[in-house]
């Protein structure tokens, strides 16, 4: 066990893409280490390199150069498939335009990575209900998101990111799409997942009032960290 | 993902979307029903032709003796094979009565000769009836029970006394509601005594086999259906199948003897069986047979086209819940089976809608038309296998993409 804690830990990490003929580097070299129940804000104006770092951190990407160690395995080197067991059991995503399935029930969409986890459908269904209970919807598990508000359905989101009980909430503008009230709303759950559960959460925004509500605040710029700063709430 | 999973959200989506579902399987639908229905018709035309058709029409155990061939089997006949047939010398009577006495006499002989002539009975009508010629063994043969009346006996052969057994539909026709037997009907304007009325000989094919006057040969009806003496056929029944081969031989031998042929020469006569017909409609259901795979095939082609079709736009629609899927953990694999299933559920949902309507179709082809059906169960095998096979073919590439899409992309997708 690793006696600091170490939950994300990237050593010079890079991402390139061709457009064309032209090379564009997203990340020149990010050094980055956040250990277990931290909640860190990822800031930067857009072209930063946050959403791709983003996607390196929640193994959605592959990066072109350096190492990335997640919970103490290194998935840089990782297969497709390996990454998305990976992705399966380590990481909840939330993202800024829910991504939940249309057609499908708040309990369904909650229950969908335990679907790909393998798990049994009589504790699917208990521990979807479970989550969703606990981001207060509990009278809400056979709405299909269509027939939510903005609120509710990132609430589904969440609990659908909790319910497989990741190593790290990866949150990806979680209120972009939300008004200010609920904003407000969302981030108490995401301050309350944290502080009762100890919660590991990174969340990207370009919001300072967002950022405000995490304890450390990473800033990009140019594909390389240029702040990194503890916060008091 | 289990299959079960996979299964359940293929049907989800195939109910979500009926109009596009139903219009994606419409291909594996119409080559499915036209297998079932097709091979449902010959399959009944089979069992029909070897069950009933022989049997009836021929007898069992039963060959008749002609000068020529009636039907012909195969290769239509060159103007000098038609003429050389033409030419062959007509059964006599006398012929009937040489293989009589001397065939084995566990081989029932009689002799058969038919026209179609009008019937008179008061005021009613029949301008076209099919009246018959016959040897009292006429009956025992072709086992014709008698409902009413009797049949002749040899002495109302032997001197040729104007009688008739009318066939059932005969009966109906002009004595509706009366009892035919000891009235008169005119057979080519002469008039014959009722002595006897058949029972119901069946149907094939629609056809009535009621429709018949039988007299004997001897009476005046001889002058209606041959010339003076000639005889259309010599009919021989064994007792079973070896004992028709043997007759056949005896026979055979009788008739070259009558007819002077020497060793090497052909036979100027004709020996027709049942195997004559099945062997003609064995033909035909081969060439059906032939030529069914390929009218299935095009259409269960055309159907796993608009299935991949189907599935490549699914594909890019859904390229967005791809990428939720993956980013909740989806494997390759789930991705692939997720839509391979619904390819072949869609497919196999096709295929066993055409099983129910190809069968419908053939029943009501049967309820309809004389053509008998009988459903196979190796035809409804095959089909479930082709729906299976076509899904999973068509569905191969639109599913692989859809496996290898990236994530990140897809999440981005609008």
């Amino acid at each position: 066990m690793n006696q600091n804690h170490v939950l994300i830990r990237t050593e010079a990490l890079t991402r390139d893409y061709e457009m064309g003929v032209e090379v564009v580097r997203a990340l020149r070299g990010v050094d980055l280490e956040i250990q277990r129940s931290e909640y860190v804000a990822i800031m930067g104006p857009s072209g930063s390199g946050k959403s791709t770092l983003m996607n390196l951190i929640g193994c959605l990407d592959t990066p072109s150069g350096g190492k990335y160690w997640l919970n103490g395995l290194e998935v840089s080197q990782m297969s497709d498939d390996e990454l998305a067991r990976i992705r399966n059991k380590e990481i909840g995503f939330v993202f800024q335009t829910f991504n939940l399935l249309p057609r499908a029930t708040s309990l369904h969409n909650v229950e969908l990575p335990l679907i790909y986890g393998g798990v049994n459908a009589k504790d699917r269904r208990d521990r979807a209900a479970a989550a969703l209970e606990s981001c207060g919807l509990g009278d809400r598990m056979g709405h299909k998101p269509s027939e939510l508000s903005g609120g509710q359905r990132q609430r589904v989101a969440i609990a659908r990111a909790l319910v497989t009980e990741p190593s790290i909430i990866l949150a990806d503008e979680p209120t972009g799409n939300l008004d200010s009230m609920t904003s407000e709303e969302i981030m108490k759950v995401f301050a309350d997942i944290n502080e009762r559960r100890g919660q590991t959460i990174v969340m990207v925004t370009h919001e300072h009032d967002i950022a405000a509500h995490a304890r450390r605040v990473v800033m990009l710029h140019d594909g390389k960290i240029s702040s990194d700063r503890q916060q008091t709430a | 993902m289990p299959l079960f999973e996979a299964v359940r959200l293929a049907f989800g989506m195939i109910r979500a979307q009926k109009l596009k579902s139903f219009f994606s399987l419409i291909g594996a639908f119409i080559g499915v029903t036209f297998l079932i229905g097709v091979v449902t018709i010959v399959n009944g035309m089979d069992r029909y032709m070897k069950e009933d058709f022989a049997g009836k029409l021929f007898g069992v155990n039963t060959f008749t003796l002609r000068y020529r061939p009636f039907v012909h089997v195969g290769e239509e006949p060159s103007r000098e094979e038609r003429r050389a047939l033409q030419r062959r010398p007509r059964l006599k009577i006398a012929d009937y009565e040489a293989l009589s006495s001397e065939l084995d006499p566990r081989f029932l002989v009689g002799v058969e000769s038919m026209n179609q002539v009008e019937a008179v009975v008061g005021t009613k009508r029949s301008r076209s009836i099919e009246v018959r010629g016959v040897s009292e063994s006429y009956f025992r043969i072709k086992k014709i029970d008698i409902a009413e009346g009797r049949v002749f006996s040899q002495p109302e052969v032997e001197h040729g006394a104007n009688v008739v057994v009318i066939g059932s539909e005969v009966a109906e026709k002009f004595f509706e509601g009366l009892n035919p037997i000891g009235r008169t009907i005119r057979v080519a304007d002469f008039p014959y005594r009722i002595i006897g009325v058949a029972a119901s000989q069946g149907k094939i094919f629609g056809f009535s086999l009621d429709k018949f006057i039988i007299a004997p040969y001897t009476s005046q009806i001889e002058r209606v259906v041959n010339p003076h003496l000639v005889v259309d056929g010599i009919i021989v029944r064994a007792p079973d199948i070896p004992g028709m081969h043997e007759a056949r031989t005896q026979v055979e031998a009788i008739m070259r003897m009558r007819r002077h042929l020497r060793p090497g020469q052909e036979n100027n006569f004709h020996f027709e069986t049942a195997d004559d017909v099945l062997s003609f409609w064995a033909s035909i259901s081969r060439i059906l047979y032939t030529a069914l795979p390929a009218l299935v095939g095009i259409s269960l082609v055309v159907g796993g086209i608009v299935i991949m079709n189907i599935m490549l736009m699914a594909v890019s629609e859904r390229t967005r819940e791809i990428g939720i899927r993956k980013a909740l953990g989806a494997r390759r694999r789930d991705i692939l089976r997720q839509f391979l299933v619904e390819a072949t559920a869609l497919s196999t949902l096709g295929a066993a809608l055409g099983i129910l309507f190809g069968i419908g179709l053939a029943y009501l082809v049967d309820a309809t038309t004389p053509l008998p059906a009988s459903v196979s169960a190796g035809s409804i095998l095959v089909a479930v296998f082709l729906g299976v096979g076509v899904g999973v073919v068509s569905g191969v590439y639109p599913a692989t993409r859809a496996a290898r899409l990236d994530p990140v992309a897809a999440l981005r997708f609008e």
